[in-house]
């Protein structure tokens, strides 16, 4: 009962609360972890050797394109690095080259491949490969990628439109709160999954027009949240204190209502991103998402849906995702349980 | 009234004992171990006696209600309660319940929050017959209008159909009592039952409790923080201090003599009059004329209905004055007082003149600099501090926008000043609000309003919500400042004490209308209107 040593803001004290639950926190190193893995894909998972000797000069394979000659080969085309010729010539005495841990990008056909597409996990392709015989790992590992990122982009508007349109419902009040309700009303109605289907047919898909299109309709539980915790915040006495002492709106909502106002935005942002990548990989599981020549996670999927004896790809596929969002959740929950001001 | 039933008789035999605990204990587990709320408490309470229990907040007055009523929770217990021979402790939770209710029955602050909405009062009072007694429904509706008339509930016939929404505030606590009194109780617990009340309802309820009392013949264990209210009723009285029992005895020889030094302090804790006169030719600094405040509610599909919150008020306010409003809730008092500080969110109208200015026709943003010179102190010193700022951050606000051309070093050393002058540390500074007992988030209030050396200040209830050794503290520096600073203050209360001790002249209002002004001591010693008599006569019992 007795008095803190130093004083911690209510924000430290949270994250003071979130270090104490194991299961959060490792799950967000975890995470951290492996984003930070998957943003150096090209190092890990390429077809390219990352620095190559040979005969004497050293290349950079990685960063510039060589034609084949460069490297005793008989055609001036772009060099592949999985021929098993170049590989030979590599191996020579005097020579060498550093590979990436999984020799293929997620997009690379291995035309050297000894079993037939789609092929089980070997030594060659260790995860077994699609039915094109792109490396099912490499397709993970930047499918994962994409996912994480598409899912941070997507909830980094959708709390920033969120936060804006809440915050002037709630402060403002009256009129201005029922114009902008009945627009999220209307708003909210609107049929998304058949504008996708429509906007897939006029644009060409890609990730930024998936992306436009979920903010548009993404940040409306968000901003509920917010539009709640400014109708309290403002009605608080410091609210009235603040104004008594001649600050104007702009200032008491930064520097009062806004901060208060935080939490449900900050427990929600996991929960946020888990439902943001899995969105993703629904729209791609049914083709209305990402071109396919993107890696993407729900494009594996449909692909074990399509060839349900290859069970390395759906199983692969399955863990990676379910394990992103546990991790995401476990976060989440942590959280929320230390932003929660009723425990300790 | 005390003494009455011959309270200082200390033949009490075992028969005549109803209630006993012994070395009750309660304790919390809490992440720094274990925290005793409640500390080895023994007393006993004799059949048809009026024992009080009183202390400051979180003396674990109502944790011991609860605790010998087994409903402390998930706290542990310890220590014996025997109510007429029969040991409560060792009961089961299934025991407990045929006595809950039946044989101790319990009554709580807010009427509102301890009454289900969706049932109407005859229902709930039924209740308890139907649970304990197996009353038939019918006989239930029945025994609820006797005893609704009987709490004294005017038209029980027809109220016994109201749910609570469609009762005031004192019906709602005689129909807690109704209901606590159905199965003939041989004890009723009483936790602040008039805290939540206007003063005239508070007598009202109290002269209830008294007469159900003698009638019935049951004991009442009330808890409270209201002494003057505990003298009028009990017939002993013990005292609590940090979950200990720190004194038993008969009311008058408490109040007369009391033997341990809290208790003292508790009793002078009453607020003393300590105020400098008012200059004659003092200028005025604040006049009203015609303030009004107007409120629209929906009714209907798109029609509005205005409601006059504040209706009609002229004051005037000289320099280095306080000028007490009080009332009853409702009664606008707060509503008037935002409105001469042009906080008030409803359309207001009426001139507003401050110091030779007029407020009423300045535009929010023209009013801004001049928002300096008029400062609030609020009644909740826990939602009155934005819990996400340090000390140094809440006071300092104020003074970076009105002072922007003072260094940091400057204005951290005015804030250090004043805060050494509201009685806190200079240490202070970085904490947040959350650190602090509420008497020392009101000075860090004060201190806020304080710093921007206004000329008027608004104090809106601002001792309500202490308890009465910080109220004199807070009340003492509040006089210290007007004196040392010449504030001129608008004291908004509905303690008359508080406001016999701190105002010049007051204000009395009622429906939004001021029923009567006049100097202090004149107006409690010879009230003109009605209901001021009627306020003033409740307090002086």
């Amino acid at each position: 009962m007795s008095a803190p040593p130093s004083s911690l803001s209510p924000m430290r004290r949270a994250w003071r609360r979130f270090r104490t639950d194991r299961r959060g926190w490792w799950s967000l190193w975890i995470f951290v972890a492996l984003v930070g893995l998957s943003l150096c894909a090209e190092l890990i998972s390429n077809d390219r050797p990352i620095v190559a000797h040979y005969n004497g000069k050293t290349f950079f394979p990685l960063f510039a394109n060589y034609p084949e000659t460069s490297f005793g080969g008989d055609f001036a085309t772009q060099t592949d690095y999985l021929d098993p010729f170049i590989r030979e010539q590599l191996a020579r005495p005097g020579n060498w080259a550093i590979y990436p841990l999984n020799a293929y990008r997620f997009d690379t056909i291995n035309y050297f491949s000894p079993s037939p597409n789609p092929a089980p996990p070997s030594a060659v392709n260790w995860l077994g490969t699609d039915d094109r015989g792109r490396d099912v790992l490499a397709r993970l590992i930047y499918g994962f990628r994409v996912s994480v990122l598409f899912g941070l982009a997507l909830t980094a508007i959708g709390v920033v439109i969120g936060l804006i349109t809440g915050a002037v419902q709630g402060y403002f009040g009256g009129k201005t709160d029922l114009i902008l309700q009945r627009f999220i009303e209307v708003w909210g109605s609107m049929p998304e999954l058949y504008l996708l289907l429509i906007f897939a047919s006029l644009f060409e898909p890609g990730v930024l027009i998936l992306l436009v299109i979920l903010s548009l309709f993404g940040w409306m539980g968000l901003s509920d949240y917010v539009r709640a915790e400014f109708l309290r915040n403002r009605n608080l006495e410091y609210v009235t204190a603040a104004r008594a002492l001649g600050l104007s709106s702009s200032q008491i909502i930064r520097r009062h209502v806004l901060p208060n106002s935080l939490t449900p935005v900050i427990a929600f942002l996991p929960f946020r991103m888990s439902g943001a990548i899995l969105a993703l990989t629904s729209l791609d599981f049914l083709g209305l998402g990402v071109p396919p020549s993107t890696a993407s996670l729900g494009e594996l999927l449909a692909q074990g849906k399509a060839n349900l004896d290859a069970w390395w790809i759906t199983l692969t596929t399955f863990t990676v995702l379910v394990g992103t969002l546990m991790l995401l959740i476990f976060i989440g929950e942590a959280l929320r349980n230390a932003l929660d001001t009723r425990r300790g | 009234m005390p003494g009455a039933s011959g309270a200082d008789d200390r033949a009490s035999d075992s028969a005549d004992r109803l209630l006993e605990l012994a070395e009750l204990s309660v304790s919390f587990e809490t992440p720094t171990g274990p925290f005793v709320a409640v500390d080895r408490v023994s007393f006993e309470i004799r059949r048809g006696e009026k024992f009080a229990l009183v202390g400051e907040s979180g003396s674990g007055k109502t944790l011991t209600a609860l605790a010998l009523l087994g409903l402390a929770g998930d706290a542990r217990v310890e220590g014996r309660v025997t109510l007429a021979g029969r040991e409560l402790s060792s009961l089961s939770q299934q025991q407990m319940r045929g006595v809950r209710g039946k044989e101790i029955a319990m009554i709580f602050q807010e009427p509102m929050t301890a009454l289900n909405p969706l049932f109407s009062i005859g229902d709930q009072i039924g209740e308890t017959l139907m649970l304990h007694e197996g009353a038939s429904r019918i006989a239930a509706r029945a025994r609820a209008v006797e005893l609704l008339e009987l709490t004294g509930v005017p038209e029980p016939q027809r109220r016994v159909h109201s749910y609570p929404h469609e009762l005031s505030g004192g019906q709602r606590q005689r129909a807690m009592i109704a209901m606590a009194l159905a199965c003939q109780p041989a004890l009723l617990v009483a936790d602040e039952p008039t805290t939540a009340l206007d003063v005239t309802i508070q007598r009202q309820i109290v002269e209830l409790l008294d007469d159900l009392q003698r009638r019935i013949g049951m004991a009442v264990l009330l808890i409270s923080h209201d002494l003057p209210l505990v003298r009028r009723f009990a017939d002993r009285v013990g005292v609590m201090r940090a979950g200990k029992l720190v004194e038993v005895a008969p009311t008058e020889q408490l109040f007369e003599a009391p033997a341990d030094p809290y208790t003292r302090r508790l009793i002078d804790s009453r607020p003393r009059r300590s105020l400098a006169p008012v200059a004659a030719d003092a200028p005025e600094l604040l006049r009203g004329e015609g303030v009004g405040c107007r409120f629209w509610f929906k009714s209907g599909w798109f029609g509005r209905k205005p409601f006059d919150a504040v209706r009609d008020v002229d004051l005037s306010l000289a320099r280095g004055e306080t000028l007490g409003i009080v009332g009853e809730s409702g009664s606008g008092k707060t509503t008037l007082g935002m409105t001469l500080l042009r906080l008030a969110s409803g359309d207001p109208s009426g001139q507003i003149h401050f110091g030779g200015e007029r407020l009423d026709t300045l535009s929010q943003s023209a009013l801004r600099p001049v928002r300096r010179r008029m400062q609030v102190v609020f009644q909740d010193p826990y939602n009155s501090l934005s819990p996400r700022m340090t000390i140094e951050q809440i006071v300092g606000e104020g003074v970076s926008l009105h002072q922007p051309e003072l260094s940091d070093t400057l204005r951290r050393e005015s804030i250090v000043e004043m805060l050494q002058e509201v009685g806190l540390d200079a240490n202070a500074l970085s904490r947040y609000p959350h650190e602090f007992s509420g008497g020392q988030r009101q000075r860090i209030a004060i201190a806020r309003a304080a710093i921007l050396r206004p000329e008027l200040m608004l104090l809106d209830e601002p001792t309500s919500a202490l308890d009465v050794s910080v109220q004199q503290q807070v009340l003492e520096l509040l006089g210290a400042l007007q004196r040392r600073l010449g504030l001129s203050y608008l004291f908004i209360t509905h303690d008359l004490a508080v406001i016999r001790a701190m105002a010049h002249r007051v204000l009395v209002m009622k429906d939004g209308r001021v029923v009567e002004t006049g100097e202090t001591e004149a107006l409690f010693s010879s009230p003109q209107a009605d209901y001021t008599r009627q306020l003033v006569s409740a307090i002086n019992g």
